[in-house]
């Protein structure tokens, strides 16, 4: 019970991440994707300005994420590490470049720096997110052994059910970054930006709709065990919730609801890891160890469920005031302009 | 005994580096998140300043002040998130043991995070946006959440020096974990006041060093004036006091630690009235030069001058830390603690005595070294702390060689890791260079909270 409570935040917390931080890194792509230098300029600085107060925040679900996983799944935390250790390190490094593309933003000074820095950071979108995915889909795959197993560096991570968790991720970022803008083009009163990232948000939504169709086939012949999990009780209920969902975000898309959809879409997401983490159970590396083995002691289970309650309590009305603040497009700036050195360059 | 009965240690040929790697990368986190710990406070100070007497200087400061802060605290974040891979990447058998006994801490720590970045968010990004007071108030959660950070993280530390809160089975087992006991472990109180103040020191140093290298380029008008007095207000205060805390700091470690306390002071012997050698260089096995105080050694770490030290002798030669880091490691930063208290007497007695800032250029040529310096004191102190809890991971429960990962590849890791480093080293250099060269920022003449900006 008490390893299904932690299990519960833990997956809002990854769906957290996986929204907000997908979201991040798919500004990225659109970032890269924004045309030459003239032509993107009001495209880039949009995505500047809309991802720079929320970027940490946004970011600290990871740490959540971690911090969840060692303290109270130890056992299952240290046979991951060691096994995935090859794309968790990549991840890293693609978290260390959005961390140096989120310091340097705005303050390019030549066209060939902001160049530079926007690589930077669209390497960094496209290296975390794929590598996380990557992850994510080993485990729920199966391939990583209770005990861990640092001989299989490459192989527990290239089945293509990981690959294609790790394009899933990519292109759910690709999709999020896209609804988050043109709600954010609205505020900013710059309708015709609402408008191409509405097209944008819409065309990446088929592109995350038939990779994940495909997806199916993939799993189906890669992870049978999953496959069954995800088509049958649970599992299944939490797939056709998704499905369900998706096509409500993308009517309110289409219908010009952003901020509706951000939410629809952050659910979606959500009950794609419920219905992961359904598929998987009673395990936590399926056909390797459950979930209840994983437990840490009752006592630290309670100390931190307790702990993170009193962080929701407190964490919620300040981000929901940042949110706030920033949606009231009070923040919205790039801080350079907000102070007034920054505005003559 | 041995806490690893479960598993077989592996074979890792690249223990050294792994350590290495930790040790880099905590070396890089913890320089940056001095400032998280202290600039806060330091920028609502000025703007405490501002808002008392509207005088516009001290904003100008505070906002240039919060935008350095921004942008160190950023990549005080990334370098944070991968010291937190890390942690399961290289030493996850000491994670799969002790994850659940100390975890805890970090759970809360992740709370002081979040408080931080929301709010640093809403402050830095805020100025002349809201309110004057209301803006003044968003900053005081992130002061509060450095401390807690702070505490938390050392929570960790200080229990990985003096392990509590579990039982060990026969077996190897961790069981009747009382995470509160871990966090609040003896090491913990000499541990956070002493790095706290570390966090003041060297941000306060740092930027002092800034002012005063202005100040000897002839800029002395109000504004770099402030902004010279304020960092280095708390340096002098901070800084003597450091030294006291440092001796509780020695005192806890002879008791908790004193294998540790031995290798700090190359103590052989097991002796009553240990004598004490100041300077000096260690190696080759004994401590080359210095200056001998009889029983010394016995007076500081007991005050009492025929106390019994135990010395390195008392344990096996393999379970002893290597002598020749931590002694020399010890050395440098109570040697640059002494004269970074020197250096705040002087500058307090000059205040108290005639009101005023001393004029030869020496004490501005101190001010500007003391910076580095106090950043070699935070690194030499950690490497005390963790060379000295050496061959132990866990202190007397699980050894360094038990933990880490079996993993190939750590030299590629490694490699890689020093790469990505030194870019962001130089990227974040250039930033802030080209930041100072900007020039100070521009004074907003119309006084308090209004928002027009002159250009
Ligand atoms: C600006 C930095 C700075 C300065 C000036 C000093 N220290 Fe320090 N010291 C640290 C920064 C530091 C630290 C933050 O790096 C450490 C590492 C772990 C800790 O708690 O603080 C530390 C550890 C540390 C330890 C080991 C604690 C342990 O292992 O539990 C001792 C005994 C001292 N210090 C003693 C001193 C003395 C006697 C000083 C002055 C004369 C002194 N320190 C100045
Ligand atoms: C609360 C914070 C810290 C934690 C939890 C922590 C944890 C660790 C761990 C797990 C290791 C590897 C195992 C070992 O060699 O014993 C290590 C080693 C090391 N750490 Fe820390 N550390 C902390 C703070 C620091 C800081 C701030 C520094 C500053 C430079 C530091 C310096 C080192 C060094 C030099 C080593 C290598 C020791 C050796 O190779 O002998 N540590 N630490
Ligand atoms: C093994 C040791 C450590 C780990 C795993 C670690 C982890 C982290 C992480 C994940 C962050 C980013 C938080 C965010 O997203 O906002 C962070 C930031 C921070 N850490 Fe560490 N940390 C370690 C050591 C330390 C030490 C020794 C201190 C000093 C007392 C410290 C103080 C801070 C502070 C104050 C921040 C806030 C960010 C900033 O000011 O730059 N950490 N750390």
């Amino acid at each position: 019970m008490l390893a299904e409570l932690v299990l519960a935040i833990l997956i809002v917390a990854l769906a957290a991440y996986a929204v907000l931080g997908g979201a991040d890194f798919g500004a990225g792509f659109w970032d890269l994707t924004a045309g030459g230098p003239e032509r993107g300029a009001r495209m880039r600085g949009l995505i500047n300005g809309s991802m720079g107060p929320v970027w940490e925040a946004n970011h600290v679900w990871l740490i959540v994420v971690l911090v969840i996983m060692w303290t109270c799944f130890p056992t299952a935390f240290g046979a991951i590490m060691e096994t995935l250790y090859v794309p968790l390190f990549l991840a890293g490094v693609g978290i260390i470049f959005r961390g140096a593309a989120f310091a340097t933003r705005g303050e390019a000074a030549t066209i060939s720096e902001a160049r530079a820095f926007g690589a930077t950071f669209a390497l960094a979108s496209i290296l975390t997110p794929f590598f996380l995915g990557c992850a994510l889909g080993a485990i729920a795959s199966g391939q990583v052994p209770a005990e861990g197993d640092p001989g299989i560096p490459l192989e527990s991570w290239t089945n293509a059910t990981s690959i294609f968790a790790g394009l899933m991720a990519i292109s759910v970022g690709i999709y999020t970054a896209a609804v988050f803008l043109s709600g954010d083009a609205v505020r900013a009163r710059m309708p015709d930006l609402a408008e191409a990232f509405r097209r944008r948000a819409l065309g990446a939504a088929v592109v995350a709709g038939a990779l994940s169709i495909a997806g199916l086939f993939v799993v189906n012949d890669d992870a049978p065990d999953l496959y069954d999990g995800l088509t049958s009780g649970l599992g299944l209920a939490c797939v056709i919730i998704a499905v369900l969902i998706g096509v409500v975000t993308l009517w309110l898309i289409a219908s010009r609801r952003y901020e509706i959809a951000r939410f629809t879409s952050g659910l979606a997401v959500g009950a794609v890891l419920t219905g992961m983490a359904a598929a998987m159970s009673p395990d936590i590396l399926p056909g390797e160890l459950s979930l209840d083995d994983a437990a840490a002691g009752d006592a630290t289970m309670i100390a931190t469920l307790v702990a993170l309650v009193l962080a929701l309590l407190i964490i919620v009305p300040s981000i929901w005031l940042l949110f706030k603040l920033t949606l009231a497009g009070r923040l919205s700036e790039r801080y350079s302009s907000v102070l007034p050195s920054g505005e003559q360059r | 005994m041995d806490a690893l009965g479960l598993l077989a240690a592996v074979d890792q040929e690249y223990l050294l580096e792994a350590r290495q790697m930790q040790a880099l990368s905590l070396g890089v986190h913890i320089p940056l998140v001095c400032f998280g710990i202290s600039f806060p406070a330091m920028v609502l100070f000025m703007e405490g300043l501002h808002l008392r007497t509207g005088d516009p200087v001290y904003k100008a400061l505070a906002k240039r002040w919060s935008k350095v802060m921004l942008i160190l605290f950023a990549v005080g974040v990334v370098t944070g998130t991968i010291l937190s891979f890390e942690l399961g990447l290289l030493w996850p058998r000491f994670m799969e043991q002790w994850g659940e006994v100390f975890g805890f801490a970090f759970a809360v720590e992740g709370l002081a995070f979040f408080v931080e970045a929301i709010f640093i968010a809403i402050y830095v990004y805020g100025w002349d946006r809201l309110s004057p007071r209301l803006h003044f108030v968003t900053g005081i959660p992130i002061a509060l959440a450095g401390i807690l950070g702070s505490a938390m993280v050392i929570a960790v530390n200080g229990w990985m020096n003096n392990p509590q809160g579990f039982t060990l089975t026969d077996t190897g087992e961790v069981t009747d974990v009382y995470p509160l006991s871990a966090l609040f472990n003896a090491n913990l109180w000499h541990e956070e006041v002493h790095m706290y103040l570390a966090g003041f020191i060297v941000a306060s140093a740092l930027v002092a060093g800034v002012y005063a290298v202005a100040w000897l380029k002839g800029r002395r008008d109000h504004y770099h004036r402030a902004g010279l007095i304020v960092p280095l207000a708390v340096l002098c205060l901070a800084a003597p006091a450091q030294v006291v805390v440092g001796d509780w700091a020695g005192r806890t470690v002879a008791e908790e630690q004193p294998t540790k306390l031995a290798a700090m002071e190359a103590q052989q012997p097991t002796e009553e009235g240990a004598d004490l050698t100041l300077g000096g260089v260690y190696y080759d096995g004994e401590v080359h030069g210095g200056v001998t105080i009889p029983d010394g050694l016995s007076l500081l770490a007991d005050h009492d001058p025929n106390a019994t030290v135990q010395g390195l002798d008392a344990v096996p030669e393999n379970d002893r830390p290597p002598v020749g880091w931590v002694r020399n490691s010890f050395q440098i930063m109570v040697g640059i603690g002494t004269l970074l208290a020197l250096l705040g007497v002087w500058f307090l007695w000059f205040r108290w005595r005639r009101g005023a800032l001393p004029r030869t250029k020496w004490f501005y040529r101190a001010v500007v070294a003391a910076g580095p310096l106090s950043l070699v004191a935070l690194i030499a102190g950690w490497i005390v702390t963790e060379v000295g809890r050496q061959p132990w991971i866990v202190y007397e429960q699980m050894r360094v060689e038990d933990a880490v990962t079996g993993a190939e590849g750590i030299p590629v890791g490694y490699a890689t890791l020093v790469v990505v480093y030194l870019g962001l080293a130089t990227l974040a250099f250039y930033m802030l260079r080209r930041l100072a060269r900007q020039g100070p920022e521009p004074v907003d003449r119309e006084g308090p909270g209004d928002i027009g900006v002159i250009p």
